[in-house]
């Protein structure tokens, strides 16, 4: 048992304290003396020419104090893409430039072009309705493969194509993997697309910019996962400063999913005007500019084969798809659809040859980015989809599919055909344990049950595997990453004992104010309430690469055990000095430093005043102080994995899904607190139920959003999801970490969709439908009532 | 600009309004009181919910000059007493119904009025009362297991 608050202890969230109580503090809740407001004004066309920008009316209105457009920006420098891709041909991407606002063109409906300032909210507002913009609109390009068939209609028009890259993982295997198709006894074969989606954190996304004229310091309090990743993007790449007259504060973020980790326009365009105008400056999104501007996620079209012998043994399998990248490249987005989705399409299966090409297509849609999961739920749900289908073509059980090709736990470490080493795991205990917790046995009951009701009732699988705790610095280099993708933690113990723990990762819903505290808590045997968890300032901590990947723990979490570790050693030098003993000869337990074989020991809380009262150290070789900084690079990637099931009825009338159960049987290595990963499960399959039913980001032929707020984008609601049964205790701990952790927040969403999609397939099959090969996310009653009488 | 008062939390306040000045504005800037939060421009999402009158009303979607003289509740208004956890508030926190708790003042504000009217509810009936409540975070699960829970109900154990 954990002693209480430690590792593994389900410890209740110190921060929910505050978000119950209204004393959060998210960004729009900061307010500076003499703060202005900044309105931004976005295009209404899905490509134009900008001929003209007439601001003297606006510049007339009560309040307005300022008017900046894409001129006033254009000597910045470019918002630039993360990770550089090279074609197939050895050619590197297409990187045209991202400015702050709009310049010469606007690409995408909601694309920022100038910026109203003035002293109300309303009046920058209503100022922005009296700016007189003189665009020329220009045919869209909205459809990816026409956008890659016509090379005369560009969106960006420096670079000559609408292709941003043509990828092929691994180059090398695409010979073997066509060689394997042709001679395979049998081929399945699936179009699919993966649905694009709004990511929709509740909070939008805000801005307060500060700059003081004494110092020519700025300070940006934002909406980020990772401020200093903000800080780095401003200062070194967009707006050319020296990155120490840079402070980015993300204090309560109000979930991010992704949509966060990016730095967007309006940020150095507040900072920008805070400087103009000598004030601070602030720009809260309304929900319609985060469906417009938001980086949205996924939006790949994927013909995905699999070649097996007869009896349903993996022999190969290639995809083809085309990803969109929008109007411009995020920070992330060319890392999405190839490094987090080409490398993961072996799944946890062994089959021998995969070959994947990716082609990311520009269009004049806003930018598309990482959104939880990020690439892997793209290629477990053309995995899962492929297998389900293929068992159906062979006439096998879809768990028995799974179990015969699924990697056996003495094959680990095991390196895959597109380029990772997973280095451990037990695919069997959890579809074993996901069997028993679904009660499969029961379902033909069930099934009989829901069809005296008149519906038809489906089982769906998924088993699936993620990497994560991202990444690998030497590894994500070589493979085109511009940043390291290590943490850092300081923790600093005070004279009085009690501990700031100053970590890089940041908190936006992850509850790493208290689980991070446990941790802390349970390496030096004290009570976690003596320990406080510092994040999301760059003046404090310091460095992160911040939150997403489900990296935090495998990540931060290593970094801070490191420091922890010094921060123990350290002590041991103190104890053997007010012990007079040797320092190989104390020994750390419980929270005392005590002399090896003898009664003589110091409390923790001795140590630490002696560090800060030292007397009589002898200076020449014990310092005072208990502060210790580490920085932590994994060694390999992290390989949480899955085995889930999805039960649903479909009322054959109407088309109407409803989840009837969903069941997830997960591996997270290690479990720091059991309550918050059930909770991130929980979430992760509440968004996966939701793109597989209801969620679609729709664009028409002149790239109009159709689904521009919650009134007409179907987020998931409580009466659209059951309450789910989650399991992780088949543990393998990841072999190369310090807490043997995964991560847990991006399973859900992975692994979901497709055992939704499988489920309703089934049911239609178990119905008579069994004309229906495939139906493409969202399933809405609409897609299967049509489906249905599609014969 | 038009000085308009109400009580709130049990006080008496007033702040200057225009004719267009939501209650979630009046609150949120007049008043100081940014527990209650802006997701959306549709009053779809449900984080502004606060009490008019005993009510769950989207602060965004009524004007404050309308709820002149009115009795108002918002989150900072839930606690007991001596400071602590209201029952509700507690509940939450006991089931891990929050995660970035940018929903959540919403979300216990009608739970606190679906509880007020109807002491208890359904699973079915607690999901279809939060419709107007999106969250992004939970799933839902926690937050419903954490509604039966505060009106005394078993919930399921994981």
């Amino acid at each position: 048992m954990p002693k209480d608050g430690g590792i593994g202890d389900s410890t209740k969230r110190r921060e929910d304290i505050r978000f119950l109580t209204g004393k959060g503090r998210y960004t729009d809740d900061i307010n500076l003396r003499g703060q202005a407001y900044a309105y931004f004004l976005r295009s209404e066309v899905a490509n134009g020419r900008i001929n003209g920008i007439d601001a003297k009316a606006a510049l007339a209105m009560p309040g307005v104090l300022a008017v900046l457009t894409g001129a006033d920006f254009a000597g910045m420098g470019g918002n630039p893409a993360g990770w550089l891709i090279n074609s197939r041909n050895g050619e590197p991407m297409k990187e045209p430039k991202r400015p702050v606002l709009a310049h010469g063109k606007v690409r995408h409906v909601g694309d920022a072009y100038a910026v109203v300032i003035a002293e109300t909210y309303q009046q920058a507002r209503d100022a922005a309705a009296a700016v007189e913009a003189d665009i020329t609109e220009l045919p869209a390009v909205v459809d990816m493969a026409q956008a890659l068939a016509d090379s005369t209609n560009l969106v960006h028009d420096e670079i000559g194509t609408n292709q941003c890259f043509d990828w092929g993982w691994i180059e090398d295997n695409r010979a073997a993997v066509e060689e394997a198709f042709k001679n395979a006894p049998h081929v399945t074969t699936l179009e699919l697309t993966n649905n694009r989606l709004v990511p929709n954190a509740m909070e939008p996304r805000a801005s307060l910019a500060d700059y003081d004229a004494g110092t020519g310091d700025y300070k940006l309090y934002t909406t980020s996962q990772n401020p200093h990743l903000h800080r780095l993007l401003i200062a070194a790449f967009v707006m050319g400063m020296p990155e120490n007259k840079l402070t980015v504060i993300a204090p309560d973020v109000g979930g991010g999913f992704g949509s966060k980790i990016y730095h967007y326009g309006e940020e150095a365009a507040v900072l920008h005007a805070a400087k103009v105008l000598n004030r601070p400056v602030k720009w809260v999104a309304e929900r319609s500019e985060s469906f417009l501007s938001d980086a949205h996620g996924r939006d790949h079209v994927t013909k995905i084969e699999l070649a097996t012998t007869k009896d349903g043994q993996f022999l190969a399998l290639r995809s083809e798809t085309m990803a969109n990248v929008g109007a411009y490249l995020s920070n992330f987005s060319t890392a999405t659809p190839t490094f987090l989705h080409g490398t993961l399409m072996a799944g946890p299966y062994k089959t021998p040859l995969v070959y994947v090409n990716v082609k990311t297509v520009f269009t004049n849609t806003a930018p598309v980015d990482a959104y939880r999961g990020a690439g892997r739920p793209e290629a477990t749900f053309s995995i899962e989809r492929i297998i389900d289908k293929c068992a159906r073509e062979l006439g096998l059980d879809q768990a028995e599919i799974r179990r015969k090709n699924l990697l056996t736990p003495d094959q680990f470490p095991y390196t895959t055909p597109v380029g990772l080493v997973y280095d451990t795991g037990n695919y069997q205990a959890t579809l074993d344990k996901m069997t028993e917790l679904a009660d499969l046995a029961g379902f033909e009951a069930r099934r009989a049950e829901s069809a005296k009701r008149g519906k038809l009732r489906g089982l769906g699988l998924s088993t699936w595997i993620e990497a994560c705790g991202i990444a690998p610095s030497n590894l994500v280099g070589v493979l085109g990453a511009r940043v390291g993708l290590f943490d850092a933690a300081t923790v600093r113990v005070n004279a009085t004992g009690n501990i700031s723990v100053m970590t890089g990762a940041h908190s936006h819903g992850q509850g790493h104010e208290t689980v991070f505290a446990q941790i802390v808590a349970e390496q030096l045997g004290i009570p976690a309430t003596s320990v406080e968890i510092v994040h999301g300032d760059t003046s404090k901590i310091p460095f992160g690469m911040g939150s997403y990947g489900s990296r935090s723990l495998a990540v931060a979490g290593s970094a801070m055990t490191k420091a922890v570790d010094k921060i123990i050693a350290k002590g041991k030098k103190i104890a053997a000095h007010m012990l007079e003993a040797s320092e190989d000869d104390i020994e750390f337990k419980d929270g005392n430093f005590s002399v090896a074989g003898t009664d003589k020991a110091k409390s923790f809380g001795e140590i630490a005043f002696s560090a800060y009262v030292p007397h009589n150290y002898p200076l020449e070789s014990l310092e005072p102080g208990l502060e210790e900084t580490a920085f932590y690079d994994p060694g390999n990637f992290t390989y949480p994995a899955g085995a889930y099931a999805c039960e649903v009825e479909v009322d054959p009338d109407t088309g109407k899904v409803e989840i009837a159960a969903f069941t997830c049987a997960d591996d997270f290595g290690n479990v720091m607190n059991p309550m918050i990963v059930n909770g991130q499960v929980h979430g992760g399959v509440g968004q996966g139920i939701g793109q597989a039913l209801l969620e679609n980001t729709s664009y028409d032929e002149n790239g109009q959003l159709l689904t521009g707020s919650f009134m007409d984008y179907a987020m998931p609601r409580a009466d659209d999801v059951p309450f789910y049964k989650v399991d992780h205790s088949c543990n393998t701990p990841c072999t190369h970490n310090p807490l043997g952790v995964k991560g847990c927040g991006e399973a859900g969403a992975i692994g979901s969709p497709p055992a939704v999609v499988n489920a309703v397939i089934d049911a239609l099959h178990r119905g008579g439908h069994t004309h229906v090969s495939h139906i493409n996310m969202p399933v809405s009653p609409a897609r299967v009532w049509a489906a249905i009488n599609s014969k | 600009m038009t000085k308009t008062s109400m009580t709130v939390n049990g006080k008496a306040v007033s702040a200057e309004t225009e004719g267009r000045t939501l209650l979630s504005a009046y609150l949120r800037e007049g008043l100081g009181l940014t527990g209650t939060h802006i997701g959306c421009d549709t009053s779809q999402c449900g984080a502004c919910v606060v009490h008019v009158d005993g009510k769950a009303v989207k602060s965004c979607s009524v004007f404050a000059q309308d709820v002149e003289g009115a009795d108002v509740t918002t989150i900072e208004g839930m606690a007991n007493a001596d400071g602590s956890l209201g029952t509700i508030q507690q509940a939450f926190q006991d089931h891990h119904g929050l995660q970035c708790g940018f929903c959540t003042p919403g979300m216990v504000m009608s739970s606190a009025a679906l509880l007020a009217e109807n002491p208890t509810p359904t699973e079915a009936e607690v999901r279809h009362y939060l419709e107007g409540n999106i969250c992004r975070c939970t799933g839902y699960h926690n937050i419903v297991k954490a509604v039966m829970a505060a009106s005394g109900q078993a919930v399921p154990a994981e």
